[in-house]
């Protein structure tokens, strides 16, 4: 007999020879990618348009000038400090998220429930700043198809374009904010009712961690093309 | 053999993020940011960069943030190839359509105004 595995029997084991996932990620968390990825092309779409109508426009509202005030403390000479601790408190969420992961993998229930407590804690601080963004705006004149009529640039079609484009694109931003903070209120009941004790794996800790930190890298893209550039 | 081999780099998944390596990552962003401020509260307004090269610098390092966040935070870096190249590659869409855009803008701007 002869015991020599023909070229055909051989047991293949490259990533892309069948039997597995050349991705070995779990559904889930796969399909959570490709979904991030077409929201990605959504944001990408609204903020290329934002580049395309500045670049058109002679004029354009200067962020330093728009974006001065401090809610509550000072109504103009501060650009970007408000918005600074906005940065910070959302960046601040998505360390303690993937602390909460990090915890999952060792199955420490108690510290996961602390972790997410922060995270949900940091959301709803930078949704409630962005609300005093906002009504700060809306009493100086922006909104969606209005500006202020002290507005005095050469271009005020440009001026309409920043209102309504801040105001959609960080409205969008927020709902995914918001969006985040809920289904990471829905995970932290899970993680106390003992649903990813029970079935082992805190892997779901992990798919809403991937949203977060999806909310998290498009706040980086809008701080930098509304209030920096 | 084989099985205990794919259980370890199933294991291996995971030791890519350490506590110690997360709160690295955060200074890392955080230090962008204050860079990013220094930049706009000091260079700019001081006129020792220009408007130019400081709107070149905060894309680059805004860049530098997202490979951060994306690769350490989310992870990526630490998947299978298949899964890294799939999801980069797909963003040279967003490359063409930035060039796209704002040629269409710039075109605009020269016939418009």
């Amino acid at each position: 007999m002869n015991t020599t595995v023909s070229k055909l029997d051989e047991i293949k084991s490259d990533a892309w020879s069948g039997g597995k996932s050349p991705f070995s990620v779990e559904y889930g968390k796969l399909m959570m990618w490709f979904f991030l990825l077409s929201d990605a092309f959504t944001f990408s779409a609204f903020l290329i348009y934002y580049g395309a109508q500045r670049f058109s426009k002679i004029s354009w509202p200067d962020p330093d000038l728009v974006f001065q005030s401090i809610p509550g403390l000072a109504d103009h000479g501060y650009p970007l400090v408000f918005v600074g601790i906005m940065t910070f408190i959302l960046i601040m969420s998505s360390v303690t998220m993937v602390l909460a992961v990090e915890a999952g993998h060792r199955n420490a229930k108690k510290e996961v429930v602390w972790w997410m407590i922060a995270t949900i804690i940091g959301g709803l601080m930078f949704l409630g700043c962005q609300a005093l963004e906002w009504s700060h705006l809306h009493h100086e004149g922006y909104w969606w198809g209005s500006f202020p009529t002290s507005y005095t640039g050469q271009d005020t079609v440009g001026a309409l374009q920043f209102a309504n484009l801040f105001f959609t694109i960080t409205g969008f931003h927020g709902f995914h904010v918001f969006t985040g903070v809920l289904i990471n209120i829905i995970i932290l009941f899970m993680v106390l009712g003992n649903v990813f004790q029970k079935s082992g794996s805190y892997l779901m800790v992990e798919k809403v961690g991937l949203y977060w930190h999806f909310v998290d890298l498009v706040w980086v893209f809008v701080f930098t093309f509304f209030y920096l550039v | 053999m084989s099985a205990e081999h794919t259980h370890e780099e199933h294991a291996g998944e995971h030791e890519g993020m350490t506590k110690k390596k997360i709160w690295q990552v955060f200074f890392y962003l955080l230090g962008i940011t204050a860079l990013e401020f220094f930049i706009a509260l000091y260079l700019i307004p001081k006129g020792i960069v220009g408007h130019g090269i400081g709107n070149f610098a905060y894309i680059v390092l805004t860049l530098v943030k997202a490979f951060y966040i994306v690769a350490y935070f989310m992870h990526l870096k630490f998947e299978k190839f298949a899964l890294k190249t799939g999801i980069t590659v797909s963003l040279l869409f967003i490359i063409y359509f930035i060039v796209l855009m704002l040629i269409e803008g710039n075109y605009q701007f020269i016939q418009m105004n």
